[in-house]
């Protein structure tokens, strides 16, 4: 931030903004005041949301960015975004062209359909910006690799007459300032498209911010899953968190166990085969997010025990066994066995780094129930502590994830129930009460961290609930410089017990968007008002992207959804 | 620890109830008597054979757009997934048409509080007979007989032999749009109706203009529209738009009531109407804001009587909604000339009776019309001196008890309209259809007769955090727990019952297209979005 400040005498015609203060100085007008508690609240809060200042929709708002009052314009027919001098990458990167592709359209793709009205380039003062070059720098760009929790994100943009230049270190970085670029476009008026001189500086603030979908107790088409990728690009999001089955029902298809989805499955329609799986991963690399799928286990496998014979526990009522199951039997053998070879195929067909092994809720009354669980407890000196035997069967789980080289996420109780993790195990922590408390301990521990207990985004409330996810400071907890270095990250979790294809993209967008400010822009971005101003300017651009986004307050976009 | 679980097991005596339920059997809103014949047994309907047709003696028949129009509507929902090759049934005796007999003649004209919804659904051996006094009940009798078509394994249509005798509990049982803070799309409009028909809802309370924005295109006035709507070209309804939902609404029968409400929530009327609203006052000086409407001037009530003579004559309606609500005083307070007019008027510092001398001017003005009207609460709240046949529409929540305003407007002779437990623009988490559900509006202190004053009530939508984007999903099947609540028998509320059957008919309504979220855990065969 300091740097912005310094140079800001030097600059003729141009405003120095750090990121922070472009609300003060470039306001036109008082930033809308809102409210809603009031019945009858002031009619500046329903100004129509049609930003005529750039900044006004920059959504994240990037850690560093200088703007100016010139304006250069674009014409559709002639811009070109286009490899830079100097790239490592060119015409044969499959992934930039499609983003150069995906991003034309976003910026362009409406008005061409009408051109009526449009001046001939050249009836205007401003000059023209004839291209955006996008140079990357590393010499290897990563075109057919997969985003990972180390990649760099980073990116500079320099937008001058008479060519825009967008520096990345990888595609990455590229991709995320393909977005900045496009939402600094904007249409006037009278049609034109134009850009204000712009510098920005960008890199996000954690490394790991995602979205958790959850396919279990509502199958999710995969439309619905595919539109929420392009949201989360539109957000910087780059995780996709794919809680994939559940106790309600188990959707994947498994190569090697298609029982489970056949018999596990709500129908033979509600499966996700191979090709959709392969779809999804792809759809999502070509946006720079990463899919981290989620088997969990023990707990909340009910839907398992369908295809999959003695996988589950026998829960028994005194003598007899009562015909229902409880988790995963952690007694036997050939649970390890199912495990390992499970495993082998879903470390394989998910290229991501890590895979999320769940562990959390199990329910202990099943195994108490069971006596040839209890006997097995006594046999391994247990106890009566069933906490010790759902670490025992993490442990064993950890170590077959392990040992195909993959790394793992659990939910925060197998830290709390002091299973033996590896260390560099990341934890998951999702219960609310007291999560700072248990950002603490985690990290105190020497664990990475993700935090999601603030961001369930399922927990529906009248108003607008979006301050409330924005408000929240992920680093606000106890600790050391170097445990807060632990906290790589959040998510924002739509679990679905209300939610399917019917409800999912309103109910998640924009609210979640305030989750990925939180997650990218810097710590000291946290002013409400500004914030609204964006979001709703930002919600109106998701609409025209016809990704049909919820409306933050009273108002109107100029392009309104058409519907489902 | 007191941590709300992820998996969150809500009510768990209804998780046996979260998956695919055999269709067919239910009914939403639940008619009010069903019986099964002796001999049970089901007929199956070949699509390619299946007719509508008119009874013999039937008072309406061939050429009556009403009817004419929802057999179009009726087969095509029943019978659309039908392949055009589909075999005939392999078994039983095929019921080939349904014979509608209605009573009384009628077909062009509008549905009214009065209107008849009454109707006889027989399903005998290889006969089915749907009858009733009037085409707006053979609606509600055609909607019931689509829900109670099914389709076996085979593919093969069926209905299961039954008698239902069926009419509405009360006469009212509206549903609130509200198109001025957010402007919502005609298709988004005419889909809402489609919906209301499936839940016998029978008035559209169009809350068409308030502060925010006015889309409404006056032909009396073009510039309310043009410098009031959020886009004078864009976010407006122009006069043909209007009387589209008139008439889509019509053939559907449902009502449509025009809200158009003053002396506040008007501030988008003011830059389209010089002078009409009050210029507020920081001192000794307009402070450059508008408060309501301006009492105090004669040219507010000719505006006033063109414009409600223009809204009358374009909704056919007998009533008009006048609002009324939440009049926010200070700005009246502030203005030097209505503290001087209050003073002749000897009104003392009561700006009450300065709204009351508003609404009294206005409900004469809309008398004159011919027109009846329906306001909120606090216009008989604030002991407004009004017409003995008024609607009292109430919806607060929490001032005092609603029941009790129930009580208490009936009381006074006034007939009555529930809203205040049915915000559904209000949400939350979980199942909050069952709270919905479980109201009875008839649960206050009170005579018979005023348990009779009760018309019905509304389930309101409003739009500070809704448009088209999420409109859908928000009302529905949320809004069919105030259908059945307001259409079916006051015994009829067991929740397990309900939720089996809410579910159900969720699943059919997103068969039919409509974009209705799920109530809990589960599927349907057909998803929204498709696989």
């Amino acid at each position: 931030m300091g740097r912005a400040m310094g140079l800001a005498g030097l600059l003729l015609g141009l405003f120095l903004v750090p990121a922070v203060l472009v609300s003060t100085s470039l306001r036109h007008g008082a930033p809308r005041s809102e409210s809603e508690s009031a019945p009858a609240p002031g009619p500046a809060e329903w100004e129509p949301a049609s930003g005529a200042v750039p900044e006004d929709s920059l959504w994240p708002l990037p850690q560093w960015l200088r703007t100016s009052r010139r304006q250069l314009q674009l014409a559709p027919g002639r811009f070109q975004l286009v490899h830079g001098a100097g790239s490592s990458a060119g015409p044969a990167c499959g992934l930039l062209q499609d983003a150069f592709r995906r991003y034309y359209e976003y910026m362009f793709g409406q008005s061409r359909r009408r051109k009526r009205g449009r001046r001939p380039v050249g009836a205007r003062a401003e000059p023209e910006l004839s291209q955006l070059q996008v140079v990357i720098e590393s010499r290897d760009p990563g075109c057919q690799s997969y985003p990972h929790l180390a990649s760099s994100e980073a990116y500079h943009l320099t937008v001058t007459e008479p060519v825009a230049i967008l520096k990345a270190d990888e595609v990455w970085g590229a991709l995320r300032g393909l977005e900045t670029f496009s939402q600094l476009v904007h249409e006037d008026d009278y049609g034109s498209f134009l850009v204000n001189e712009t510098e920005i500086d960008d890199f996000p603030r954690f490394a790991h911010r995602g979205i958790l979908l959850d396919t279990s107790r509502h199958y999710l088409p995969l439309k619905s899953i595919l539109t929420n990728l392009d949201a989360m690009a539109f957000n910087k999001f780059n995780v996709l968190h794919w809680h994939i089955v559940d106790d309600q029902s188990f959707p994947y298809q498994s190569i090697y166990f298609p029982e489970l989805s056949d018999k596990g499955a709500y129908s033979y329609n509600h499966i996700y085969t191979p090709t959709d799986v392969h779809l999804v991963i792809e759809y999502a690399r070509l946006r720079g997010i990463r899919v981290v799928p989620e088997f969990d286990t023990p707990g909340h496998t009910q839907s398992w025990g369908k295809g999959q014979k003695d996988l589950l526990t026998p829960c028994y009522n005194g003598e007899q066994p009562s015909g229902s199951f409880g988790p995963v039997n952690p007694i036997l053998n050939t649970t390890y066995d199912f495990m390992t070879k499970f495993f082998k195929e879903i470390s394989s067909v998910f290229p991501d780094a890590y895979i999320h092994l769940g562990g959390d809720e199990v329910n202990f009354d099943c195994w108490k129930s069971n006596p040839e669980v209890k006997e097995f407890m006594k046999q391994q000196g247990f106890g009566i502590d069933y906490a010790k035997l759902e670490s025992y069967y993490i442990q064993k789980i950890l170590d077959i994830v392990s040992s195909y080289n993959k790394g793992y996420i659990v939910w925060q109780e197998v830290f709390d129930n002091k299973a033996q993790l590896k260390p560099d195990t990341v934890v998951q922590v999702w219960m609310e009460n007291n999560y700072a408390h248990e950002l603490s301990s985690v990290t105190g521990a020497g664990f990475t961290a993700i935090l999601a207990a603030p961001w369930y985004l399922d927990y529906i409330s009248y108003g607008q609930d979006w301050k409330k996810y924005y408000s929240i400071e992920p680093l606000d907890f106890p600790g050391s410089e170097k445990q807060k270095k632990l906290l790589i990250g959040g998510e924002a979790c739509l679990w679905g017990e209300f939610v399917d294809a019917t409800n999912l993209t309103p109910r998640l967008w924009p609210r979640a968007s305030a989750v990925g400010e939180r997650l990218w822009s810097s710590r000291n971005v946290t002013n409400l008002q500004d914030a609204y101003k964006r979001l709703t300017n930002h919600r109106c651009r998701m609409l025209r992207r016809g990704v049909a986004a919820e409306p933050v307050f009273v108002g109107y976009c100029p392009h309104e959804a058409r519907g489902q | 620890m007191a941590a709300a679980g992820r998996a969150l097991r809500l009510l768990p005596l209804l998780a046996a109830a979260a998956v695919v339920l055999e269709p067919a059997a239910a009914v939403w809103p639940q008619p009010q008597v069903e019986g099964y014949p002796p001999g049970r047994g089901r007929c199956s309907l070949p699509p390619r054979r299946f007719r509508f047709a008119y009874a013999a003696g039937s008072a309406v028949g061939p050429g009556c757009a009403v009817l004419e129009a929802a057999f179009q509507r009726y087969w095509a929902l029943l019978f659309a997934a039908a392949r055009p090759t589909e075999n005939e049934p392999p078994w039983g005796m095929p019921c080939t048409q349904l014979l509608v007999f209605v009573a009384t003649p009628g077909c062009d004209g509008f549905p009214s509080l009065d209107s008849k919804e009454s109707y006889k659904l027989s399903v005998l051996e290889g006969s089915l007979l749907l009858s009733a006094d009037a085409v707006w009940g053979a609606l509600r009798g055609l909607e019931t007989f689509s829900q109670l078509v099914g389709r076996d394994e085979n593919g093969t249509y069926y209905i299961n032999k039954t008698e239902i005798v069926d009419f509405p509990r009360f006469p009212h049982r509206g549903l609130l749009l509200d198109t001025s803070r957010h402007y919502l799309p005609l298709r988004a409009i005419l889909e809402t109706l489609d919906v209301m028909a499936y839940n016998k809802f029978n008035v559209f309370h169009w809350h068409i203009v308030d502060d925010p924005s006015f889309p409404y295109e006056s032909l009396t006035f073009p510039e309310l529209s043009k410098q009031g709507a959020f886009n004078a070209m864009t976010h407006v309804y122009t006069a043909s738009d209007v009387q589209t939902v008139i008439e889509y609404a019509r053939l559907r029968g449902i009502r449509v009531i025009a809200e158009f409400d003053t002396p506040g929530h008007t501030l988008s009327w003011g830059p389209g109407a010089p002078g009409l609203l009050t210029p507020c006052y920081l001192g000794k000086d307009p402070s450059g804001t508008y408060g309501p409407i301006n009492p105090i001037l004669n040219s507010t009530y000719q505006f006033v009587t063109s414009l409600f003579q223009e809204v009358s004559a374009v909704f056919p309606d007998f009533f008009l909604h006048l609002g009324g609500d939440e009049v926010d005083f200070t700005c009246w307070k502030s203005n030097p000339k209505i503290r001087v007019f209050m003073k002749e008027m000897g009104f003392g510092e009561d700006y009450k009776k300065l709204e009351s001398f508003y609404i009294q001017r206005l409900l004469d003005i809309v008398s004159s019309l011919g027109k009846g009207y329906i306001v909120w609460q606090e216009v008989f709240d604030n002991g407004v001196k009004v017409r003995p046949d008024t609607i009292i529409h109430v919806w607060k929540e929490n001032s005092i008890p609603y029941m009790e305003e129930m009580a208490n407007v009936t009381k006074a002779g006034y007939r009555a309209l529930l809203s205040a437990p049915w915000y559904l623009n209000r949400i939350s988490y979980g199942q909050d259809w069952m709270a919905a559900y479980q109201v009875e509006p008839l649960k206050f202190e009170g005579s018979p007769e005023q348990k009779d004053r009760v018309i019905g009530g509304e389930a309101c939508m409003w739009g500070e955090y809704v448009d088209v984007t999420n409109l859908a999903p928000r009302l529905w099947p949320r809004a069919g727990a105030v259908a059945e609540r307001l259409w079916s028998n006051a015994t009829v509320r067991d929740l397990q019952d309900a939720y089996v059957r809410l579910a159900d008919f969720r699943c059919k309504l997103l068969g039919r297209g409509v974009q209705a979220q799920p109530l809990y855990i589960g599927y349907c065969e057909n998803e929204f979005g498709g696989f």
